[in-house]
């Protein structure tokens, strides 16, 4: 399938579909747990990424958190 | 090395001194390490020890920047009572890779900026050429 990933054209070989956590596994995100995904301009809760399906055409969006702090 | 226009430079030092005694955040945007934007971000935590950006903030941010050709070149926030140097808080949560990580300090009676590269876990300082 063919998707847009944070902007850029993306091909996922053998896959109509995929889970948002297959995905992430396949781009070879690490530490997942950190990652905001934005799916279709639609911010995901963290709970949906195993139910949550991308497809061919869609576009996906994900980012790191960012956050620290001085203590 | 990050060069960063002197303007955006004085912003950075008036952002953090608007926002004492509070933490405050921003991303910094250009190309191959030069800073030709600067973007206020809310810090969720509102906290003088900690910040958190809101993710639909920075997904218009990184979007905006990437319409314009740029990318997200730094993260900076500010220490408003300690030292211009990664925390341990810092240093574990400097995730998103290939950027800068700028800190202004207002613990001193002159604001200190300093840059710094973190890559998984390991802290280096960053030269910082003002443009």
């Amino acid at each position: 399938m063919q998707l847009t990933v944070n902007g850029k054209q993306t091909s996922i070989a053998d896959q109509e579909t995929l889970s948002v956590t297959s995905l992430l596994e396949t781009l070879q995100v690490s530490q997942r747990e950190y990652v905001t995904v934005e799916l279709n301009g639609e911010i995901l809760d963290r709970a949906d990424f195993d139910g949550a399906t991308v497809k061919s055409g869609d576009a996906v969006e994900f980012l790191y958190f960012m956050g620290g702090g001085a203590a | 090395m990050l060069k960063l226009p002197r303007a955006i430079f004085d912003a950075l030092i008036v952002h953090a001194r608007e926002g004492f005694p509070l933490e405050v955040c921003g991303i910094l945007g250009g190309l191959d390490g030069e800073v030709s934007g600067h973007f206020p971000m809310i810090n969720l935590d509102a906290s003088s020890e900690h910040f958190m950006m809101d993710p639909k903030e920075q997904f218009g941010v990184i979007k905006e920047l990437r319409a314009k050709g740029l990318a997200m070149v730094a993260v900076y926030h500010s220490h408003p009572a300690s030292p211009a140097r990664p925390s341990a808080e810092d240093i574990r949560l400097a995730l998103t890779p290939d950027i800068s990580h700028v800190i202004v300090s207002l613990a001193e009676p002159e604001p200190v900026l300093k840059s710094f590269r973190i890559t998984d876990g390991v802290v280096e300082p960053e030269e910082i050429s003002l443009i």
